[in-house]
């Protein structure tokens, strides 16, 4: 039973993500992507007469079935078969975080920076709020995210999906080393 | 109801994320720091995997369960793969989450994460507002 609520190493979860790529195209030839899901939601919830956003979300409804999935089963796992032991982080990560006054790590997020009080922060402003936005405008520029670039471009060895990849965690490297220390000493 | 399937896919999907802690701040914090391999072993077994099964589908000619020719996506290069990767990284590295662990972060209980979600939504909403204006 035990063996339920353990949290999944790499060479279980990565295999299980690469095969959803097979399982949608078998399904119904259906491309691996969850971007695209945010402008559909814009389209069904305020497309304003903005072009990109006046078009036939239905027909791709699909998406907004597998991204209910998605938050299904970020409930099974992360509320029925929550791992009740800290997250294994490395020691450099512990360290660093207690350098920055957060608690021991528990969970999959740290609450005390994600929580509806810290909202009214500059602090938890920047990183869900500036974090959010960027999330959203930067994967539909890209037109793609890591899934339909880093999972399903990639398998399909589309070279324009490898670069929006390294742009990715360029951006992220870049930001994670020299902005979030600056964001988290708030 | 056709879509139902998908639903299951999705639920599979978002269990992988969440207990393989791809959707963890923590985890992505670790990863733009190269301080442990574990987001980097997903990334490299899911690639492979994804492109061994496209290749046996692309070299048996299966088709989909609807009889369709399976087609693979092509990506065409435009300057937005640069610009918008790189602030998609920037917010990635501040919110932990990649648009597939959005939906997981609020199913597994973290119900504030609704708010980068929004937020998220607005981005998207703002870049279709402004698109013509942007560079391609």
């Amino acid at each position: 039973m035990e063996l339920l609520y353990k949290p999944w190493p790499w060479y279980v979860a990565g295999p299980i993500i690469g095969l959803t790529v097979p399982v949608l195209l078998l399904l119904g030839n259906k491309k691996l992507g969850v971007s695209s899901t945010l402008r559909q939601l814009c389209a069904v919830c305020y497309p304003a007469k903005i072009p990109f956003l006046q078009y036939d979300w239905k027909k791709d409804s699909w998406n907004l079935y597998l991204v209910a999935g998605v938050l299904i089963g970020g409930f099974i796992g992360g509320k029925l078969l929550n791992n009740p032991n800290p997250i294994a982080l490395s020691e450099a990560t512990v360290s660093y975080l207690k350098e920055k006054g957060l608690s021991d790590p528990s969970g999959l997020m740290p609450s005390e920076l994600f929580n509806w009080h810290s909202l009214t922060t500059l602090k938890g402003f920047l990183l869900m709020v500036a974090g959010g936005f960027m999330v959203g405008f930067g994967t539909r520029y890209a037109r793609g995210c890591t899934s339909g670039h880093g999972i399903m471009g990639l398998s399909a060895l589309q070279w324009p999906s490898l670069v929006a990849t390294a742009c990715f965690f360029l951006g992220g490297i870049l930001f994670s080393n020299f902005v979030l220390p600056l964001i988290l000493s708030l | 109801m056709k879509n139902i399937k998908y639903l299951f896919v999705g639920i599979v999907f978002g269990l992988t994320l969440t207990k393989g802690e791809a959707i963890s701040w923590y985890r992505i914090y670790e990863m733009f720091h190269f301080q442990s391999f574990h987001m980097y072993g997903i990334f490299m077994t899911a690639v492979p995997v994804g492109a061994l099964s496209l290749f046996i589908i692309r070299k048996l000619k299966l088709k989909s369960l609807d009889g369709e020719i399976i087609e693979p996506p092509v990506k065409r290069y435009h300057h937005g793969v640069i610009i918008g990767g790189l602030i998609f990284g920037f917010g990635w590295a501040l919110t932990g989450a990649c648009p597939g662990p959005l939906y997981a972060q609020i199913g597994s209980g973290y119900l504030v994460t609704i708010v980068t979600f929004i937020s998220a939504m607005a981005g998207t909403w703002v870049y279709a507002k402004f698109q013509n204006q942007l560079p391609d």
